[in-house]
């Protein structure tokens, strides 16, 4: 493992010095002290791991092909835009757009999440990318979602406080979410409904919900004692009848 | 189901004396506007169906046939034109947005139509490029503000540079709007002549990542088939925020055009719609355009120039002067007579400006505020011919884009029914059957052969200007002069008007 300290050095040199370190070989790489710096991880291929202490700044692990990435700290906006592949785990809040367009790998996240998070994220083949929040999420969450899973856990939330804002799942055509407690119909875009959990659906949130307690602790019996809400697209094709061919 | 009022917008006419019921016409029609009647051992038509695409015309052994506009009128309205009316009743019938193809193609002012270059007598002497060296290689990239020089050699590194031999580059088009057979012509004449092509938004067909070094790859809001051996694979990456046909909205591919190839291509599954988001979701401002730049060089090491394309808007000089200094190295513009492989027919029709303006007004004001070295300006929609070229270059531009030539070049014949996917000449289409119909190599000919033959052209109207290098010609207002255009306009362009 080598380790690289961030305290004020610009985005460019810390993402170059953290490349060079994989290049070298290095399976691990701890930087300390990172404090908003823009693109760290960004289209990198590979399965290292690489842990940060502090808050990175916007568009962390856009592209990313492979690592783990640990966050010691929140997240910034734009995480995981158009990730790949890989597994990222951030041990407190993360900003809006969290996995834009996100075909592949899985997040963490262990408190609240802000606006459009999994905008359009999708699935292709064995690759089903997934977006777990401990916490709440923002308005538009899975917005023009076409693939994958997000699931919103609402953790420590007081009884009639919302787990997620408005318009959730507009345009959705796609994928699943899974919301732990009721979400209100009004809240919800009009190409999404709400449809009973099968075997399957059970069998994937226990899944996904032990990892979560395995990264961040907590119990996970009693977090499954909840029933979960699930949330599909009403129509894979939403917008297949909206034109005429002139 | 009422009764449709639509009448045909073609009709079929079909000379008895000549067809010899080959039914070649019924084989190549993909819209079956030509049907066998069996019993009667005959060919027969249906106008309704047919899209004047002059497929069966050009293919048609005995020449029997002609398409010609359908004679019905609607009683004289100078206000209610037949395509007013008609438009109605499709949507009466269907409730739905009028989708349609191709550019813009209403009787806008066509600003190259009234631009004239400038020849040399007497005082300059011209240049006759058979016999002389003639420049026209060109850069695409930020250009330092100057250059220092030390022991022979640049003191500071160049930025990443597009290399072309001609100012000319295939503008995108999607795996999906058009065919794999289009994509492969395009990209071996692009291959052939120097130049680049774009992949569009539709990701990179495996059989194209040996043309890498000729490729622009796209980003665009849907993000389809984009990861890093994509973004590894082009010579320079081009952010889309919007085109020329349909500015400020998105594009749905629809599932029927998804099948496995392109699912492959696009990483998403068969049959599904590949929607992409009128605004990429991450960029609100100039800022954020930054920041998705910045993103993309970082993912690439800053080892490959990154351009943004915008569609030809009322603000345009200032959201170029924003991109500029966004960080992007290639502003591209289209403009509203730029083409598509489906667009909301209102939305084509009446939204943007006219390239000429645009290009002029952008070059104007980066060069106002001392940043045109920053960035490079390719401009489209839509350029028809070498002349548009130069005179594009004369305003400002670095190169253009041709999307709608190129695709003519392979036989198009313009009867903008991209969108439906059945195109006979097998370029708008994901039909196996009809995308067999473009052979790839003879495609790549005739698209390299235009490419060459406006090549001979711009030199010989460099030549008779008396310039012997595009750089000249960039930005070289004084060769063009306006001729039936108002002052405000004359203003706009930059030009003097004719006479002058």
């Amino acid at each position: 493992m080598s380790v690289l300290n961030a305290k004020g050095v610009y985005y460019r040199e810390l993402n170059r010095q953290i490349r060079a370190q994989f290049a070298s070989g290095v399976e691990e790489v701890r930087v300390q002290n990172v404090n908003g710096q823009r693109y760290i991880g960004d289209g990198i291929s590979g399965s290292q791991r690489l842990i940060l202490e502090g808050t990175p700044g916007n568009d962390l692990a856009a592209y990313m092909d492979g690592l783990e990435l640990i966050v010691e700290g929140n997240a910034q906006d734009a995480m995981a835009n158009t990730m790949n592949k890989g597994r990222i785990i951030v041990h407190g809040h993360a900003g809006d757009t969290v996995g834009y367009a996100m075909r592949g790998g899985e997040i963490y996240i262990r408190d609240s999440v802000g606006y459009r998070v999994g905008i359009h994220m999708k699935e292709y083949l064995d690759r089903v990318p997934a977006i777990v929040i401990g916490g709440t999420g923002g308005e538009f969450f899975g917005e023009y979602m076409a693939g994958g899973v997000l699931m919103l856990l609402g953790l420590g939330l007081a009884d009639a406080a919302p787990i997620v804002g408005s318009y959730c799942g507009t345009g959705m055509h796609g994928g699943v979410m899974y919301i732990r407690g009721e979400v209100e119909e009004y809240k919800l875009g009009k190409e999404v409904k709400s449809v009973s959990l099968t075997a399957e659906d059970e069998e994937k949130i226990q899944h996904y919900v032990s990892e979560y307690v395995r990264y961040f602790g907590g119990d996970a019996a009693q977090i499954l004692a909840r029933p979960f809400n699930k949330l599909i697209p009403a129509n894979k094709r939403p917008y297949g009848d909206l034109y005429c061919a002139w | 189901m009422t009764l449709s009022l639509s009448t045909p917008d073609f009709l079929i006419e079909r000379n008895r004396d000549r067809c010899i019921n080959c039914q070649v016409c019924v084989r190549q029609c993909a819209n079956e506007a030509h049907i066998w009647d069996e019993e009667e051992q005959r060919v027969k038509s249906d106008d309704a169906l047919c899209v004047d695409c002059q497929r069966c015309v050009t293919l048609c052994p005995t020449h029997a046939l002609t398409i010609r506009k359908y004679p019905l009128e609607f009683r004289e309205n100078a206000n209610w034109s037949a395509n007013a009316i008609k438009a109605i009743y499709k949507q009466a019938e269907s409730g739905g947005i009028l989708l349609t193809g191709m550019g813009n193609d209403q009787p806008y002012p066509i600003f190259w139509d009234h631009l004239l270059l400038n020849a040399s007598q007497v005082t300059n002497p011209s240049i006759d490029p058979l016999r002389e060296p003639m420049e026209l290689k060109t850069f695409l990239g930020r250009k330092p503000e100057k250059l220092m020089v030390q022991d022979g050699k640049l003191v500071e590194e160049m930025p990443p540079q597009l290399e072309l031999e001609v100012p000319i580059m295939f503008s995108a088009m999607s795996y999906g709007s058009i065919s794999l057979n289009a994509i492969k012509s395009l990209a071996a004449a692009a291959e052939k002549t120097g130049i680049m092509y774009n992949t569009g938004e539709g990701g990179l067909h495996k059989d194209l990542y040996k043309y890498g070094k000729n490729t622009i790859v796209q980003v665009a809001s849907g993000r389809f088939g984009v990861h890093p051996q994509y973004l590894e694979a082009g010579a320079a990456i081009e952010i889309k925020i919007g085109q020329g046909a349909k500015p400020g909205i998105g594009g749905h591919l629809p599932g029927e055009k998804v099948g496995l190839e392109v699912s492959q291509t696009r990483m998403i599954p068969e049959g599904t719609d590949a929607i992409s988001p009128a605004p990429h979701h991450d960029i609100y401002s100039i800022e954020d355009l930054r920041q998705l730049i910045y993103s993309l060089k970082e993912a690439t090491q800053y080892r490959k120039p990154v351009g943004v394309k915008i569609a030809a808007v009322h603000n345009i000089a200032a959201i170029a002067s924003g991109i500029a200094r966004a960080g992007a190295d290639i502003i591209a513009i289209d403009g509203f007579r730029g083409g598509t492989g489906a667009a909301p027919l209102r939305t084509r029709d009446n939204v943007g400006l006219p390239i000429e303006l645009a290009l002029a007004a952008v070059d104007s004001r980066l060069r106002e505020e001392g940043i045109r070295n920053q960035v490079s300006l390719v401009i489209g929609g839509s350029i028809r011919n070498s002349a548009d070229i130069v005179k594009a270059i004369a305003l400002g531009a670095d190169a253009v884009y041709i999307g709608t030539a190129a695709l003519i070049s392979l036989g198009c014949h313009l009867c903008q029914k991209c969108n439906t996917g059945k195109c006979n000449w097998g370029i708008a289409t994901q039909n196996p059957l009809l995308v067999k119909r473009l052979n790839p190599e003879i495609g790549a000919e005739r698209a390299a052969n235009l490419i060459s033959a406006w090549e001979h052209e711009i030199k010989e109207l460099l030549g008779g200007m008396g310039i012997n290098a595009i750089e000249s010609l960039r930005g070289n207002r004084l060769m063009l002069r306006g001729i039936g255009l108002s002052d405000r306009e004359l203003s706009i362009l930059g030009v003097m008007s004719a006479g002058e």
